[in-house]
């Protein structure tokens, strides 16, 4: 019996409640090679695409369920069903790689070990959608990701999946990989376009949605890395064998980002409906002696919940439920040696930096939300602050062009909602209660006759 | 200080940017040429043309702006808007290293406030600053998706995963010594004007350089081991992260005075309030031509 059917008996076998299909060989010493993608099944699923009319194509993703994997979890199916046909006009697919929401760490890996899963979903939706020109918008940070997408671009035009009649199939498509500069915003749809047709990343009213007027305003699809890397195992392995996963709304795999204070931080595959629970019973926990304290389900833009949400369903509507959103599943674990007005305060720093300055409520919000902060922290705060922090945050919320400014207002509200004592005692403790030195990586190292011992100590 | 700027600080306009020696513009207008064949569109070429033109001088000076808006029929200012908004593009000359150590909430809790300060205190420069013999360019930078690898050090935009201020500190020394640094994602240092190159597009042509460091990292295998019933949960699954940390600052006690944070523990306000263009006579981007010319 192995040690993971032993623990099986608790219920929290990790062989029952992952499920690794984008990770299956991640492990294998070439992954990101045309060869290692070959050997396990890869471009099966876009031989089958091949053989379906376009819009049967369509309808059979949608049948699936599939639902966006970048944070709004919009029918990954619906989106390309909206593409008008027969309009004359250039299609075009653009995928958001510009993963750069605080906590979100799942693209990133996946396209630097399993480049092709994701270029196989690129050749499958622009024959769906009818586009003969596709783009990656990769953020630029992250260069050994954009070698890998350039080599594996160049082995797939090598071998016949891009470029002109694809597999015999009569679809000409061109790939671009397109490296961004720097910009968070760019991760907005809208505001993507606009940097991908190299103008100030900045969105764009809606409607005309990208569906209708988006690159070059021709009709557009942008989806996320993670929901067309999904696409070539749905059509290989069928969409009942996807369905038979999460839940009737929330069909499917996915990948959980787990960092912070855990005991093994990494990635995830799992159905979604998993539990942050089960996922800490499998992994070893919080790390050692600490106890979980607040953490986001799906990057810094999720309310954050606290260790009485252990057990909400990682799903679509689990989360929502729970008063939070699924997002990008980016599990940040902050145990409690964390003060979370710091974490906040920084969180904000990072909304107020990104901010575009197109719209008033975000530009001037995230400012005065940051000097607010900035003051409570430093122990120069007044109790009418919170006050004036949740009533900022209430004029960001709902209130800005996109949906950076929203997700500028989650940790304010939810932090406040959860803990304002926390922030109280910063104001009449005047100053932070906290030892940042107790929450680093070494601050528990026993080797460390200097590091510090553990909450009992 | 250069002339130009001087004129500026009179009220003077600015003379036109200089143009690229004869020699390095038939080469940059020849890539240009594959970079802007890429897109339906020509203007969706001006990103890349930056990281292009940033490759040349290891900056986007006015020359190179100036050269990036001949190519695509834009004026200076439609290309000025546009490199000042991305942080990715420099404005003046910078190290051959770039630094960059993450600050947002997750790696600074986990370390990466300590790092960075230990980094300024080590090399003798704040945020943003070049030490004096240009090899390294310190920054504070935001989330850079390797969360669960955190604290995360990027140098020139390779990973360099659970980092303590020891090994940074090493790294940086290594970097300043010469000698070679391999990131723990990624291929072995090249300078920042060729990886600004990578990113205009053009392939790593160094044999070698896609493979390096092999496949995924320890920490994106670890549901993978678990799932295959390979990892033993309650044991560490991997192996501890990071390395004995040496010197740690002592911690203070239960009792000690509430932490009162100085304003260089507020990070963004490195950033904030930007210099424009026009304030800011030492880094001037200002208009290449005069109106009309």
């Amino acid at each position: 019996m192995t040690l993971a059917a032993e623990i099986d008996k608790n219920g929290t076998s990790p062989e029952k409640l992952l499920a690794p299909v984008l990770s299956a060989f991640w492990d294998e010493p070439e992954s990101w090679t045309l060869d290692t993608y070959h050997r396990h099944d890869g471009y099966e699923g876009l031989r089958k695409a091949l053989a379906m009319e376009p819009d049967d194509l369509i309808a059979y993703v949608k049948d699936s369920g599939l639902r966006g994997r970048g944070g709004a979890g919009f029918p990954t199916g619906m989106k390309w069903q909206f593409i008008p046909q027969g309009d004359g006009k250039p299609h075009y697919l653009v995928v958001n790689a510009d993963e750069s929401e605080p906590g979100t760490c799942k693209d990133i890996p996946l396209l630097f070990a399993n480049p092709h899963s994701l270029i196989e979903g690129i050749v499958i939706a622009c024959y769906a959608i009818r586009s003969s020109h596709a783009f990656i918008y990769l953020r630029g940070e992250v260069v050994p990701v954009l070698r890998r997408l350039h080599e594996a671009v160049r082995e797939a035009y090598e071998a016949g999946y891009l470029g002109t009649n694809v597999l015999g199939s009569g679809l000409d498509l061109e790939l671009t990989v397109h490296a961004g500069a720097g910009a968070y915003i760019c991760g907005e749809e809208t505001a993507l376009l606009d940097s991908l047709e190299g103008r100030r990343g900045q969105p764009r009213l809606r409607p005309p949605f990208p569906a209708v007027a988006g690159l070059y305003a021709c009709p557009t699809v942008v989806n996320n890395v993670e929901s067309i890397a999904s696409v070539p195992a749905i059509l290989n392995k069928g969409k009942d064998w996807f369905k038979s996963m999460g839940s009737e709304k929330s069909p499917g795999f996915t990948l959980y980002s787990l960092s912070g204070h855990v005991t093994s931080p990494g990635q995830y595959e799992a159905p979604l409906g998993i539990t942050l629970r089960q996922l800490l019973d499998m992994s070893g926990g919080i790390r050692e002696g600490h106890r979980l304290k607040f953490w986001t389900p799906g990057g810094s833009s999720t309310p954050m919940f606290t260790d009485e949400h252990l057990d909400v369903p990682l799903d679509y509507e689990g989360v929502g439920a729970a008063g939070s959103m699924l997002g990008t599943k980016a599990l940040q674990c902050f145990d409690e040696t964390t003060c979370v007005v710091r974490a906040v305060t920084r969180w904000t720093e990072f909304y107020a930096h990104e901010s575009c300055g197109k719209c008033t409520p975000c530009r001037e919000g995230t400012y005065w939300l940051v000097q607010l902060l900035r003051d409570i922290e430093a122990g120069k705060g007044r109790m009418d602050d919170l006050d004036k922090l949740n009533d900022i945050a209430d004029n960001i919320n709902g209130k800005s062009f996109c949906a950076l400014g929203d997700g500028a207002a989650s940790p304010i509200f939810s932090s406040l909602k959860y803990f304002r004592e926390e922030y109280e005692q910063h104001i009449t403790g005047k100053g932070c209660p906290f030892d940042p030195a107790r929450s680093t990586l070494w601050a528990d190292d026993k080797d460390d006759k200097n590091a510090h011992r553990g909450v009992n100590a | 200080m250069t002339a130009s700027n001087q004129e500026v600080s009179l009220g003077m306009p600015q003379l036109p940017a200089p143009a690229y020696p004869a020699e390095v513009l038939a080469r940059l207008e020849a890539d240009a040429k594959e970079v802007i064949a890429r897109y339906p569109g020509s203007r969706s070429a001006l990103l890349p043309l930056l990281h292009l033109v940033q490759s040349e001088e290891g900056y986007v000076s006015r020359t190179g702006m100036a050269f990036c808006a001949d190519q695509l029929g834009l004026t200076t200012a439609e290309v000025t808007a546009v490199a000042t908004f991305y942080t990715m593009y420099r404005r003046r000359p910078s190290g051959d290293y770039q630094v960059g150590v993450c600050t947002n909430t997750l790696c600074a809790v986990m370390g990466g406030d300590a790092i960075f300060d230990r980094l300024k205190e080590h090399l003798g420069v704040g945020n943003d600053e070049t030490t004096d013999d240009g090899k390294v360019t310190l920054e504070h930078i935001e989330c850079n998706a390797a969360c669960d690898f955190a604290p995360v050090v990027m140098v020139n935009w390779e990973f360099f995963d659970n980092q303590t201020p020891e090994s940074a500190t090493r790294l940086v020394d290594d970097l300043i010594a010469g000698r070679t640094v391999e990131p723990t994602r990624g291929a072995p240092l090249c300078t920042y004007k060729d990886t600004a190159r990578i990113l205009a597009g053009f392939p790593d042509p160094r044999p070698g350089a896609v493979e390096a460091s092999g496949g995924a990292g320890a920490a994106s295998l670890i549901g993978l081991k678990l799932a295959r019933g390979e990892a033993a949960p309650q044991a560490r699954v991997v192996g501890p992260r990071g390395e004995t940390p040496r010197g740690t600052k002592d911690v203070q006690p239960e009792d000690a005075a509430p932490h009162d944070p100085s304003p260089t523990e507020h990070l963004s306000s490195h950033d904030a309030p930007q210099k424009t263009s026009a304030s800011d006579p030492e880094h001037p981007a200002g208009p290449a031509a005069e109106e009309g010319e």
